[in-house]
């Protein structure tokens, strides 16, 4: 269909009135880029909306006690629990599709005095104790040293890792990290690592304010004994949190003799369902990005119908006389149909890597900014150029259909008859 | 070459319906150079339109090179205008985005001939009307005299059985009009058989035979001594 000739044809016809095949072709160029951008700021505003949960995974929910709201089995209500070192193992056993089972505890947090000196400097800091899987579920960027170990857990060692913020307040410039001491409420620590937030936003300077210790050594050095002050949670790939937790709180119920009916014993953040909502609200928000941008690029498409039309009027004549030389109907509605779509598709193009060039100099110009609040790195995946492709190519077959159409209405004497 | 018998032709517009052909007989054989002449409203050129195939008769057989012309859709009509007819206009038709040569291939290209022996033989048809130098000219570069070259060039190009010429000379002056009946004749003489239509005297009398029409009758139809143009060069 598309033949060297066929271009040849094509190209001339284009070129026979540049201004308005540019004119034309704008609309579409317009309308295309208007898609792209559209779809690349809610993608923008996902993912400075996304980093606000910073990159914990995704699929988990945190978990904590509350006292009971109910008297169960002879216990009064308003009774205070706590979760134990052996509830981790009960959960993993039994509840299956859980990826990681995390006990943590903590001490510190926002507007916390200062708890850690070394030598004459000290700083508020939140001291986790962990244990090593933990950064799976919360990645971080190891810079020097390395993350807590099980031998750690298992020999209590005393040993902790640091964030870049605690490195900055406990420490001179230059100074060597690994292999000192700092104390923690009283106790030596020896610093065996330190660690940034992977590409964090937003909270990153509070979180590499953060200091990890086995969980086994924090139980001991402050007295937690075999409590565990809450738990991360994390289900496998492809089953949700959401549809796992309440058999976990059943179990927890259950071990802590609670009545199960009770739901305020247990609290919760379900990381996936929010995400999930989250999520759902920037589907809603990217469909109407389509649909706002899908309108704009209409409006190019009714330009391009037009101006064939437009085309066909004035080249009837001309239209005519290729049928007396021996044009076929069929030749000649393809030729119509082929210049929309090729004008469609050439705009579209140039409208999608216009679009390409914005959202370039958008992230140039965030990168040297620095980091902005619900806004981060707009961009469009392959997947949208496609569709942005398909979109061009059906409305240039849809655009040309009728100009085609009316080309080839005109009976040929009567189209030789124009002036 | 072309059999016709008892052509009728009408237009209806609205309520009036206007007869045009009256029952045209006529036949022409290879070879010849026939004018067909006539006042306004005569029906010449829709005699020629039918012939042409770009329009169709309400009556009477048309036979063309042996092959009956009747109940045609666009399709076939385009393949047989390809194969069997080439058109001279009044106003040229040339295409004004495309060069000379491109023009004279077009019908070529319609016909399906591959570019490289389309370029060589629309070359050939220019060379052949003293048009070779101005091949890659558009048509606005070109004088009337020229242009009506280059379309009877384009007109030559997929070699048709005949030619079909509506007023040749009507938009071109004394001198460049005896220069196209001379190209014309040339033509003629190859063996090609040709078709003019035309008001003009002079122009008729260098064909081979006249036929007459008025109001839809052919009321003379007579060879004539053919005066060469080239004398009036």
């Amino acid at each position: 269909m598309f033949s060297r000739d066929r271009w040849d044809e094509i190209l001339e016809a284009l070129n026979a009135n540049k201004f308005r095949t540019f004119l034309t072709a704008f609309g579409v160029f317009w309308g295309i880029t208007i898609l792209v951008l559209l779809l690349a700021l809610t993608n923008g505003l996902k993912n400075g909306v996304t980093a606000g949960f910073g990159n914990f995974a995704t699929n988990s929910m945190f978990m904590w006690t509350q006292g009971t709201s109910k008297p169960y089995k002879g216990l009064p209500k308003g009774r205070y629990f706590s979760y134990k070192i052996d509830d981790i193992a009960a959960i993993k056993s039994e509840i299956p599709n859980l990826k990681y089972v995390s006990p943590r505890n903590q001490l510190g947090g926002y507007n916390g005095a200062n708890n850690v000196t070394r030598g004459t400097k000290s700083g508020a800091f939140e001291i986790y104790g962990d244990y090593p899987e933990f950064i799976n579920q919360q990645p971080l960027d190891i810079l020097q040293g390395r993350f807590i170990s099980y031998s750690d857990i298992n020999a209590k060692r005393k040993i902790c890792v640091i964030g870049t913020g605690v490195q900055k307040g406990l420490y001179d410039k230059d100074e060597d990290v690994l292999g000192t001491y700092i104390k923690v409420n009283g106790v030596n620590f020896l610093v065996v690592g330190t660690f940034k937030m992977s590409n964090s936003q937003g909270d990153g300077e509070q979180d590499a304010s953060t200091i990890y210790m086995p969980f086994t050594t924090f139980g001991q050095a402050f007295n937690r004994g075999e409590n565990v002050g809450w738990m991360a949670i994390t289900a496998v790939d492809d089953v949700s949190i959401t549809a796992l937790k309440q058999q976990v709180f059943d179990l927890m119920k259950f071990r802590h003799k609670v009545d199960p009916t009770d739901d305020r014993a247990i609290g919760h953040f379900d990381l996936s369902e929010q995400f999930g909502r989250i999520n759902g609200l920037f589907s809603i928000l990217s469909l109407v990005g389509y649909f706002v941008g899908a309108l704009v690029l209409m409006s190019g498409i009714i330009g391009i119908s037009n101006i064939m039309l437009i085309v066909v009027k004035e080249r009837t004549k001309e239209i005519g006389v290729r049928r007396a030389l021996g044009a076929s109907p069929w030749s000649i509605k393809s030729q119509i149909l082929q210049e929309s779509l090729i004008l469609t598709i050439l705009s579209g193009m140039v409208g999608i890597s216009f679009a390409a060039l914005v959202i370039w100099v958008m992230n140039t110009i965030l990168d040297s900014v620095g980091p902005v609040d619900n806004f981060a790195n707009p961009s469009v995946s392959m997947e949208v150029v496609f569709t942005a492709l398909i979109i061009l190519i059906v409305s240039g077959v849809l655009a040309g259909l009728i100009p085609a159409n009316s080309a080839t209405k005109m009976k040929p004497v009567d189209a030789l008859r124009i002036e | 070459m072309i059999e016709i018998k008892d052509l009728h032709k009408s237009y209806h517009m609205g309520s009036n319906s206007l007869h045009v052909l009256k029952g045209i007989n006529f036949n022409v054989k290879e070879g010849e150079l026939v004018s067909i002449m006539g006042s306004s409203g005569s029906g010449k050129s829709t005699l020629l339109n039918i012939l042409g195939m770009l329009d169709e008769a309400d009556e009477g057989q048309y036979i063309l090179d042996g092959v009956p012309i009747k109940n045609l859709n666009e399709k076939i009509a385009a393949k047989y205008r390809n194969e069997f007819l080439g058109f001279i206009f009044q106003s040229f038709n040339l295409i004004n985005y495309k060069s000379a040569l491109d023009n004279v291939s077009m019908p070529l290209y319609y016909k399906g001939v591959k570019r490289k022996e389309r370029t060589e033989k629309a070359m050939h048809y220019l060379e052949k009307v003293g048009l070779a130098q101005w091949s890659h000219h558009l048509p606005s570069e070109l004088s009337g005299g020229q242009k009506q070259r280059v379309a009877i060039a384009r007109a030559l190009a997929s070699d048709p059985k005949v030619l079909l010429a509506d007023e040749p000379t009507g938009a071109l002056d004394t001198k460049t009009s005896y220069e196209v009946m001379e190209l014309i004749q040339g033509i003629n003489d190859e063996g090609k058989t040709i078709l003019v239509v035309t008001h003009e005297d002079d122009i008729a009398h260098m064909t081979k035979r006249i036929v007459n029409l008025k109001d839809g009758l052919i009321i003379d139809d007579s060879p004539v001594e053919q005066i060469r143009a080239s004398a009036h060069v």
